[in-house]
């Protein structure tokens, strides 16, 4: 990483991170999947990660609310120090947002109780008012018409939209996108974009990991390019998709824009 | 201007594709194999069937004291009419019948009472797992309220049987679950207790274990400290069933997808409300026919306590079978046990299958 990225990767001194990844190291066995992340987010920031599969970008998305762990260096995530303290994780899991590939609906119950449970399990907000506000979010993705069926009824893109409301329903800090519409069929996924966009532009906290350049040229305020477990280059969408300064994000960028 | 789609309109199929001479067709006469396996499955019935018939029903002798009444060649159902209140309560006081009858009773209703909307589930299961079983152990051995004392050596027939039964399946369930997430969990300790423990109980015969229950555990508690020896029975059949029921519940946990421990990580719930309100609803449906299996089994299992000295409903019509006046009643006998314990099998399984209809949500799981 060239020294000017490596400033862009990180923030402007007395900004204050609400993310921030320092020397970040993660093994799988022994396969050295992060290697030395240094990244920070701020408030309000929209951040895409792309690269090719394998890089790490899932992995280092799933360390911000400790689905994964990782082994060395530290991430600090509002402030807290995510470590084996059970008590940090779940304070920030109740902050952070997940929408996942596979949507990862519970398909025992409704949309609605999908929505409410966490609200009311771990928020402890009355039932009347968990549903509500279910409600409330299910308008915005435009879907309340479906509250009382499962998600085994719905298509991937109603599907993955109710994820995202269910997502907001916790009120999140932070949102984190898993590859959100790469399990949809084409003419599914503007709808799910479409959503992310307006919660783009509402001023949430986004890293999104997606290979949707477009959604990265519209709504990132950084792209962050990841091979082999480590941050190629991060930068603004205008510079890294005119001006991409290593040749492996000119080489990714050639292979998917030029098909 | 683009040229508008329309899509056909959809027809009904052939005719000839629906209907009871189309099914007959497909599911009997569908190839030359199936029209024999049709043909021979007849001929098979019709060998069996009317001998069957004849036997239980037409040259059955219903009314009688002694086999000596059975002369018309069939069954000699008087034998289980004679017999039945001992079938069903063992050597329980006949005057003390009704205390068995009203607890079975008020057992049915408070069951039943699931079915009205209207009335507090989680209250009712409590009313059920907690308040039933004080009142039906005091109506079964009195002792207060001027009931008379009736000792568990006496309790037997289909009574015991169901006692045995029930009670094993309902404490069996929850410590099954509770060895699985045990088995499955990451705290060392925990884990090898749950391994150890079901690998112990699975690789023993549930004979071995009433053994020890009512023979050897005597032999180790302090002198003066003794407790029944239904109740170790018990314990020893729970615990058995608990081993086998926690490797099915087990094989329902492994078939959820990871993303569902994850989603519910991500939400911030603790471990035990993902369990509660996430994994388990989906595991144990999932497993739904594995558990009944275990109930089924269990239940039949039961009447090995036959050899620890129990009369249980088998063991009753095996005595039966040894009365003097009723010397060769043998298949009698069996042909009556076999049918209540097939009733009441079939009948779990009926129900678990309505069961499972009523969770399915009916759409594949992501």
């Amino acid at each position: 990483m060239t020294e000017q990225n490596m400033a862009l990767a990180q923030l402007e001194p007395g900004e204050e991170a609400i993310i921030q990844f320092s020397d970040v190291n993660k093994w799988y066995g022994e396969f050295h999947v992060l290697k030395n992340i240094n990244f920070s987010v701020k408030k309000g920031e929209r951040i895409v990660v792309c690269g090719p599969s394998g890089s790490g970008k899932s992995t280092m998305t799933r360390c911000i609310n400790r689905l994964e762990e990782h082994q060395k260096g530290q991430i600090l995530v509002d402030g807290i120090e995510m470590n084996d303290n059970l008590k940090n994780i779940e304070a920030i899991r109740k902050d952070v947002g997940m929408v996942f590939q596979h949507f990862n609906l519970f398909p025992h119950l409704t949309i609605l109780e999908n929505l409410t449970l966490a609200p009311i399990w771990v928020r402890k907000m009355p039932k009347k008012e968990a549903e509500a506000m279910a409600m409330h979010y299910l308008e915005r993705v435009k879907i309340a018409n479906q509250a009382l069926k499962y998600p085994g009824q719905l298509s991937g893109g109603q599907q993955q939209r109710v994820a995202i409301a269910r997502g907001l329903c916790m009120k999140p800090r932070i949102m984190l996108f898993d590859e959100p519409t790469s399990a949809l069929d084409p003419e599914m996924i503007k709808e799910v974009l479409d959503v992310m966009i307006q919660l783009a532009d509402e001023g949430m906290t986004m890293v999104c990991v997606t290979h949707e350049m477009g959604f990265a040229k519209t709504v990132a305020d950084r792209v962050v390019f990841m091979d082999a477990g480590e941050i190629v280059e991060a930068n603004t969408p205008h510079e890294f998709f005119e001006n991409p300064q290593h040749d492996r994000t000119q080489l990714f960028l050639s292979q998917i824009l030029n098909h | 201007m683009a040229i508008e789609f329309k899509p056909s309109p959809s027809l009904p199929p052939p005719s000839n594709a629906v209907g009871p001479v189309a099914w007959v067709r497909k599911n009997f006469f569908s190839s030359p194999l199936n029209i024999f396996l049709t043909f021979f499955s007849f001929y098979i019935l019709y060998l069996l069937i009317p001998p069957a018939l004849e036997w239980a029903i037409f040259n059955a002798t219903w009314e009688g004291t002694s086999k000596a009444a059975c002369t018309a060649g069939g069954a000699c159902w008087a034998f289980i009419r004679v017999r039945f209140d001992q079938f069903m309560y063992g050597l329980y006081p006949a005057t003390e019948y009704w205390r068995v009858n009203v607890a079975a009773i008020l057992l049915v209703v408070l069951v039943g009472m699931f079915a009205i909307k209207a009335i507090n589930k989680l209250l009712l299961s409590i009313a059920i797992i907690v308040v039933y079983p004080i009142i039906a152990y005091f109506l079964f051995a009195g002792g207060i309220l001027g009931l008379e004392v009736v000792e568990t050596s006496l309790w037997g027939g289909l009574f015991l049987t169901m006692l045995l039964g029930i009670i094993g399946i309902v404490a069996s369930f929850p410590l099954g679950i509770i060895l699985a997430l045990g088995r499955q969990s990451k705290m060392p300790v925990a884990k090898s207790v749950c391994v150890i423990f079901i690998e112990t109980i699975r690789a023993v015969p549930l004979i071995t274990i009433l053994f020890m229950a009512s023979v050897m555990i005597p032999l180790f508690l302090p002198d003066g400290m003794n407790f029944n020896k239904l109740l170790r029975v018990l314990i020893g059949i729970t615990l058995f069933s608990a081993a086998y029921m926690a490797e099915v519940i087990r094989g329902g946990l492994q078939a959820i997808p990871k993303g569902q421990y994850e989603a519910a990580d991500a939400m911030g719930l603790t471990y035990w409300q993902s369990m509660i309100l996430v994994i388990l609803p989906q595991a144990l449906k999932l497993v739904i026919p594995g558990i009944v299996n275990t109930f089924i089994g269990l239940f039949k299992d039961t009447t090995l306590v036959y050899i620890v000295g129990m009369f249980d409903f088998l063991g009753i019509i095996q005595m039966a079978n040894h009365d003097a006046n009723w010397l060769g009643t043998t298949t009698e006998g069996y042909a009556f046990a076999g049918f209540v314990y097939w009733a009441i099998c079939f009948g779990m399984s009926r129900y678990s299958m309505a069961v499972e209809r009523k969770l399915d949500t009916g759409h594949k799981r992501n």
